[in-house]
């Protein structure tokens, strides 16, 4: 079972809850998915105080985990602010932390991840920070008070899939007791499972499935995908080499006669 | 038969013209003295259904085929049948790969006929997606000069209370039935009405982003709305500072001398809709209700009217002939 701040999962595949065509495609996409935690994005909803009601109660019918995020927040005091409204809201002290760094690419501002991290690791928060995969980084985080990473494996919404596999193994190596989770630019369920392959503990993933042509399917794609990966990383997988190597013994084989 | 229309945006106007058109006596009830808050008056107008379906069900572009058709029935003049253009930014040229491999009824351009079609955007996109049989009205003139239509036809506009002596009452009254609908949500819309004397466009362009994808469509005197946001919201609160900025960014995109337009408006319409984002026409005793439009008022509304005016005839129908039996 995975372990996220004390909360045992059963499923290794966490779903963003933006862009899909309704929300009813949402709901059984993260049905399909068996996906047991869905993060929310707060910022924008908020607009006008608590006006996104009934969206939020179709995300709470879903009966699964929530975890607010803070997209779209620019600075250390907006994404504070953001995670306090979202406890408040969806009374729960998860948060899945993003300070953005550059408003084209999204690409997270790591100083100020670290400094909010710290903010609101003191303030009681179970902070989920999505950073880029660089490791002391990502050591600065858990010094902050994180006990969970989610790396991008490439820019949010790229689809391109794990861009620099060595930086991805050598977060795993370095934290082997930490989960850890791949946040963003995954494109296809190969992408998951080969992260997943790698050993990282699980999957945040959401323009990939929402903007398929068929949410649903996909999200069901993306579950056995996790699966998949993970089951072969315990298994324990062959190391590739330059040389064929027969599957069965040549001795005694009719080709020599 | 005497029916009662409650709405009088674009799904109260268009049924009132369906009932109104088979020999109904119509009148039309709305709270509000104009239409300026209803969703429709936001509308962007574009009659779209083979681009809609990039991101909405096949029943959306089914449903939305004969919009055009209605309108210009209808209101002769009124709708502009030139296509829309689709464009993306160089660097985005993956989105119109993937726009075009959602949707049919598109002729791809190369920079050439780009410029012949929209001399403007002349060297400004390599690569266009021209969807061939849609087209666009300007909703407020459209609005008004249907509820012109709809007097000359004899239909009754009241505001407040229409008494109760009627056959059959139409709930056409969009964000105003959540409060007895729990199924029904807002969806935030924001949009932008900007004049730029330099720029003439003759066709909706949408600019696709990967996450910002906005449309210019023109209208009359250099005027242009750029719109519009979809935020999961109810709230009417005045546009965002962020929104603005994306919307003119976008508009920026599609032509640089947008930065020297006059920002004429900038407003806000929450849009009604179901889970599922379909629309559906119901019936309860003697009360039909219209809803859900959501982004697509204007494409929608002709059909829904047709159905729910079919609906009320044969409920009537089977009235009469339930009270002859009686006698």
């Amino acid at each position: 079972m995975l372990s996220l701040y004390g909360r045992q999962l059963a499923s290794r595949l966490l779903l963003g809850t933006a862009q899909y065509p309704s929300p009813a495609i949402l709901a059984e996409a993260v049905r399909a998915s068996k996906a047991e935690v869905v993060t929310v994005s707060l910022r924008r909803e908020m607009a006008g105080g608590n006006t996104g009601g009934q969206f939020w109660s179709l995300i709470e019918q879903l009966g699964v985990a929530v975890l607010p995020n803070t997209a779209g927040c620019h600075s250390v005091k907006e994404a504070v602010t953001t995670a306090h409204m979202a406890r408040e809201l969806f009374s729960t002290n998860w948060i899945k932390l993003e300070v953005i760094g550059n408003h084209d690419t999204l690409q997270p501002d790591v100083f100020g991840l670290v400094e909010a991290a710290r903010i609101l690791s003191g303030d009681g928060f179970a902070v989920f920070p999505y950073t880029t995969d660089d490791l002391v980084v990502a050591e600065r985080l858990l010094e902050a008070g994180c006990q969970v990473l989610m790396p991008w494996c490439a820019p949010i919404g790229s689809a391109k899939g794990p861009l620099n596999i060595d930086a991805l193994r050598t977060l795993r190596g370095h934290f082997p007791d930490v989960p850890l989770v791949v946040d963003a630019g995954l494109g296809r369920p190969s992408h998951a499972a080969t992260v997943m392959e790698l050993g990282f503990d699980a999957v945040l993933l959401n323009t990939a499935v929402a903007k398929a042509s068929d949410p649903v399917a996909m999200a069901s794609a993306f579950g056995k995908a996790v699966e998949a990966g993970h089951e072969a990383f315990l298994a324990g997988m062959l190391e590739p080499r330059d040389m064929a190597v027969p599957s069965t013994p040549l001795i005694g084989k009719a080709v020599f006669s | 038969m005497k029916a009662l229309v409650k709405g009088a945006g674009v799904a109260g106007l268009t049924a009132a013209y369906e009932l109104a058109s088979r020999g109904a006596a119509v009148t039309v009830v709305d709270p509000r003295t104009d239409m300026v808050r209803a969703a429709s008056w936001f509308a962007g107008g574009m009659l779209a259904p083979d681009c809609e379906r990039e991101s909405a069900e096949p029943l959306i572009q089914e449903l939305g085929l004969g919009a055009a058709d209605w309108w210009d029935a209808a209101l002769p003049g009124h709708v502009v049948r030139a296509g829309t253009l689709v464009v993306a930014p160089a660097r985005d040229t993956a989105e119109l790969a993937r726009f075009a491999a959602r949707t049919t009824g598109f002729r791809t351009l190369g920079e050439e006929e780009i410029a012949e079609f929209e001399p403007d955007l002349a060297g400004r996109f390599r690569l266009a997606l021209h969807f061939v049989r849609e087209a666009h009205l300007d909703p407020r003139a459209a609005l008004t000069a249907l509820r012109g239509r709809l007097e000359t036809m004899g239909v009754l506009f009241v505001e407040g209370e229409a008494g109760s002596r009627f056959d059959l009452t139409l709930d056409c009254t969009g964000m105003a039935r959540a409060a007895s609908d729990p199924n029904l949500r807002g969806v935030r819309g924001e949009m932008l009405i900007l004049r730029a004397p330099d720029v003439t466009l003759s066709r909706p362009v949408r600019l696709l982003h990967p996450r910002f994808p906005l449309y210019v469509v023109p209208r009359a005197d250099h005027c242009f709305m750029v719109g519009a946001t979809m935020i999961e919201s109810e709230s009417g609160r005045p546009v965002t500072a962020r929104s603005m900025m994306e919307l003119l960014n976008a508009a920026y995109s599609v032509h640089p001398a947008f930065g020297e337009a006059e920002i004429v408006e900038a407003g806000v319409g929450v849009r009604p809709a179901y889970p599922d984002n379909l629309p559906r026409v119901t019936q309860s005793g003697a009360t039909i209700s219209i809803n859900g439009l959501y982004r697509h008022g204007f494409l929608l509304a002709p059909a829904m009217a047709q159905r729910a005016a079919q609906m009320a005839f044969s409920i009537s129908k089977t009235r009469e002939l339930a009270h002859e039996a009686h006698r």
